[in-house]
C-alpha cells in the first residue's frame, strides 16, 4: 500500500501508468470494437482522417481501417514486448544461475556464450534468425529474446556468486539438499529482484525491435503490427504521411509509458528505502 | 599492453562461438543458396543444381563444411557471395566506409550534444531545466529510429524540400573534391539526425547521473570552499570527472548503433553495411549474412578494445593490471 502511495506521488509514474493503461485498454477492446480481421478491406482506399464518422482515422492505400489496425497493433506490440522480455529473463536467469552456482569450466563456457550474444548486434541477430526460420509471431519473440538474454544472465550470475557464499546455503548443503534444488529453489529467488528491474528496458527494446523487424517486412504477415503499418504507409508518404506517422505515435506512447512507469517504480522503491530518488 | 593482448586472446573463443552459432543457424534454413539462385533465374534442372552444389561445396556434410569455413576464415577468406557473385570480403569492405561515416557522425552527434545537455541538466539537479531536458530526451529515446527518419524526411525533404530524401550522394553529378563532400554531407544530415538524436538521451542521462555522483565527492566541497564560481566548478571539476562513465556507455552502445544503422540505411537507401544485411536476407545469401554477422562482432570487439585503451588513458587509476570493465 505504502508502495502505491509513493508511486502515485511520482508524476513520471502516474503518466506512465496512464499511458500503459490506455494501451492495455485499446489492446483488450480491439476485438470487441473491431471484430474481424483488421487486415481486411473495409472501405474505399485513402479516406482522409476525421472525415468519415465510420472511419475516424481514415483508411490506408488498400482501404483498411486505420483505427482498427492501430488498436489491433497495440495487442501485437504489447504481446511481443512482454513475452520476449519474459523469455529473455527466464533464459538469462537459468543460464546465469547455472554459471554462477556451478563455477569452474561450466561457468567459463556459459559466460563465453553470453559474451558471444552480447557482441552480435541484437537487431542483426533477430534479422538473421527470423529470415532463416521464417516470420511468425513465436519466431519473432524468440529472435528478440535471443538478443536480450545476455544482460539478465550476467546480472543473475553476479547475484548468485555473492549469495552462494552465505551461511544458509552452506547449511542447506550440510543437510544434503540436491545442488540443483539449492540453486533454483533457494538461491535464484533471492537473486531475482535486481534482474527483474531490467524488465522495463527489455520490454521497451523488444517493442522497438519488433517494430523495426516488421517495418523491414520480417513480421508475421497475417498479423497487423505498427511497424508494418508504417512500412505500408511509406508507399504514399508524400500524399498521406499521416498513415506512417500515426502508428509511430503508438510506438512512442508504448515505449515512453514503459520507461515512465519504471521510473515511478524506482522512485517509489527508493523513497521506501529512505534514499534519494 | 598486456591488457590489449589478454583482451585479444579472450575474444578468440567468443568469436568461435559466434561462428558456430551463425553456421548452425543458417544450416537450419530450409533451402540453400543454390535454391535461391535457381529461383531467381527462373528455375533449372537437377543436373545444374547438383553441379552448382558441388561447386559451392554444399554437397558435403555439415561438420566438414564448418571445418572448411573455419579454416578459410583463419586466412581471412569470408567465402563467396551467391547473390552478388563476388567475394564476400570485397563487398563488405566496399560497404563499410558508408556505415562508418553514418555511425561515426551519429555517435559524435549523440555523444557531443548529449553530454553537453547532460552538463546543463546536471548543473542544477531538480531544476525545471533539468526536468524538461530529462523528459524531452526520454521522448526521443522512445522513438523508433526508422520512424523518426521518416518524419524528418516528410518535414525536410517532402514539405520544405531542403534536403535530399535518399541515397548517399547525387548520382552521376560529376562532383569532385569539396563539392562532393558537401553533397554527401547534405545527404547524411537526416539519417545522422535520426540515429544520433535517439541515442542522445542515453548520454544525457548517464552524464547527468554521473555528475550527481561527482557532486558529492570531497574535492568538489574543497573547490567550493576555495570560493570558486559555480560555473567553474561545474565545468572544470564536476563535468570533467563525470565524463568517464560516458566512455563506457559509448562501448556498450556500439552494437546497438550498428543494429540501428541497418534500419536507417534501408529507410534512406544508403548503400552501407546495414543495408547489405537486408540484401543478404532477401537473397538468402548465407555466406554473405554470416560474413556480415561475423564482421559486426569483430567491429564491436575492436570498438570496445579501443574504449578500454582510452579509458586507461583517461583514468590513471586503471593500470595495465586489471580493468573494471
Amino acid at each position: 500500500m505504502r508502495f502505491w502511495r509513493n508511486f502515485l506521488r511520482s508524476p513520471e509514474g502516474v503518466a506512465g501508468l496512464v499511458l500503459l493503461a490506455g494501451l492495455l485498454l485499446a489492446a483488450l477492446l480491439a476485438p470487441i470494437l473491431f471484430p474481424g480481421d483488421p487486415l481486411r478491406i473495409a472501405a474505399q482506399a485513402l479516406i482522409p482522417p476525421f472525415e468519415d464518422p465510420n472511419f475516424p482515422l481514415g483508411t490506408d492505400r488498400l482501404g483498411r481501417d486505420v483505427l482498427a489496425g492501430l488498436m489491433h497493433g497495440a495487442r501485437t506490440s504489447l504481446l511481443v514486448g512482454i513475452s520476449a522480455a519474459l523469455t529473455a529473463i527466464v533464459l538469462g536467469a537459468v543460464v546465469g544461475t547455472l554459471a554462477g552456482f556451478a563455477g569452474g569450466f561450466l561457468d567459463e563456457a556459459l559466460m563465453r556464450v553470453v559474451d558471444a550474444f552480447q557482441i552480435i548486434p541484437s537487431f542483426l541477430l533477430a534479422l538473421a534468425f527470423v529470415s532463416v526460420i521464417g516470420p511468425s509471431l513465436p519466431v519473432v519473440v524468440l529472435a528478440i529474446a535471443l538478443g536480450a538474454w545476455a544482460d539478465p544472465a550476467r546480472l543473475t550470475r553476479a547475484q548468485v556468486l555473492s549469495i552462494r557464499e552465505r551461511d544458509y546455503v552452506a547449511a542447506l548443503k550440510v543437510v544434503g539438499m540436491h545442488p540443483l534444488e539449492i540453486a533454483f529453489r533457494e538461491i535464484l529467488p533471492n537473486a531475482l529482484p535486481p534482474v527483474l528491474a531490467l524488465t522495463s528496458v527489455i520490454v521497451a527494446a523488444a517493442v522497438l525491435t519488433e517494430a523495426a523487424l516488421s517495418f523491414l517486412g520480417l513480421g508475421d504477415p497475417n498479423i497487423v503490427t505498427w511497424g508494418s503499418m508504417i512500412a505500408e504507409g511509406r508507399n504514399v508518404l508524400r500524399s498521406a504521411p499521416f498513415l506512417s506517422i500515426v502508428p509511430g505515435l503508438g510506438l512512442v506512447a508504448t515505449v515512453l509509458g514503459v520507461y515512465l512507469f519504471s521510473e515511478g517504480v524506482n522512485d517509489a522503491l527508493a523513497s521506501r528505502r529512505g534514499g534519494f530518488s | 599492453m598486456t591488457l590489449l593482448w589478454r583482451r585479444l586472446l579472450s575474444s578468440i573463443p567468443v568469436l568461435l562461438i559466434v561462428v558456430a552459432f551463425t553456421f548452425f543457424l543458417l544450416e537450419s534454413a530450409s533451402g540453400d543458396a543454390v535454391d535461391a539462385y535457381l529461383g531467381s533465374i527462373g528455375g533449372g534442372d537437377a543436373v545444374l543444381a547438383q553441379s552448382l552444389k558441388v561447386a559451392y561445396g554444399l554437397d558435403q556434410s555439415t561438420g566438414s563444411r564448418l571445418w572448411l569455413y573455419a579454416r578459410s576464415l583463419a586466412s581471412l577468406d569470408l567465402g563467396w557471395s551467391v547473390a552478388f557473385d563476388r567475394p564476400v570480403r570485397e563487398i563488405i569492405l566496399e560497404r563499410l566506409p558508408n556505415t562508418f561515416l553514418l555511425m561515426g557522425s551519429a555517435t559524435a552527434l549523440s555523444f557531443g550534444l548529449g553530454s553537453a545537455l547532460g552538463v546543463v541538466a546536471g548543473a542544477r539537479p531538480g531544476s525545471v531545466r533539468d526536468k524538461s531536458l530529462s523528459i524531452g530526451s526520454l521522448v526521443l529515446y522512445a522513438m523508433p529510429s526508422f520512424w523518426l527518419g521518416l518524419v524528418l524526411s516528410v518535414i525536410f525533404s517532402v514539405q520544405l524540400r531542403w534536403l535530399p530524401i535518399a541515397g548517399i550522394e547525387t548520382i552521376a553529378s560529376g562532383k569532385q573534391g569539396f563539392e562532393r563532400a558537401l553533397d554527401i554531407a547534405r545527404h547524411l544530415v537526416l539519417p545522422v539526425g535520426a540515429l544520433g538524436f535517439i541515442y542522445l538521451a542515453l548520454f544525457l542521462r548517464v552524464m547527468r547521473a554521473s555528475m550527481a555522483e561527482v557532486w558529492r565527492l570531497d574535492f568538489v566541497l574543497f573547490a567550493r570552499s576555495k570560493g570558486l564560481s559555480r560555473s567553474r566548478i561545474v565545468l572544470r571539476h564536476v563535468a570533467r570527472n563525470a565524463l568517464l562513465p560516458l566512455v563506457t556507455t559509448l562501448g556498450l552502445q556500439a552494437a546497438a548503433m550498428l543494429g540501428g544503422s541497418v534500419v536507417i540505411e534501408s529507410v534512406f537507401a544508403i548503400p552501407g553495411f546495414g543495408r547489405l544485411a537486408q540484401e543478404a536476407v532477401a537473397g538468402r545469401d548465407a555466406p554473405l549474412l554470416m560474413g556480415i554477422i561475423l564482421n559486426s562482432a569483430v567491429l564491436v570487439i575492436v570498438v570496445n578494445l579501443l574504449i578500454d585503451l582510452v579509458y586507461a588513458l583517461l583514468d590513471p587509476r586503471i593500470g595495465s593490471s586489471e580493468t573494471g570493465a
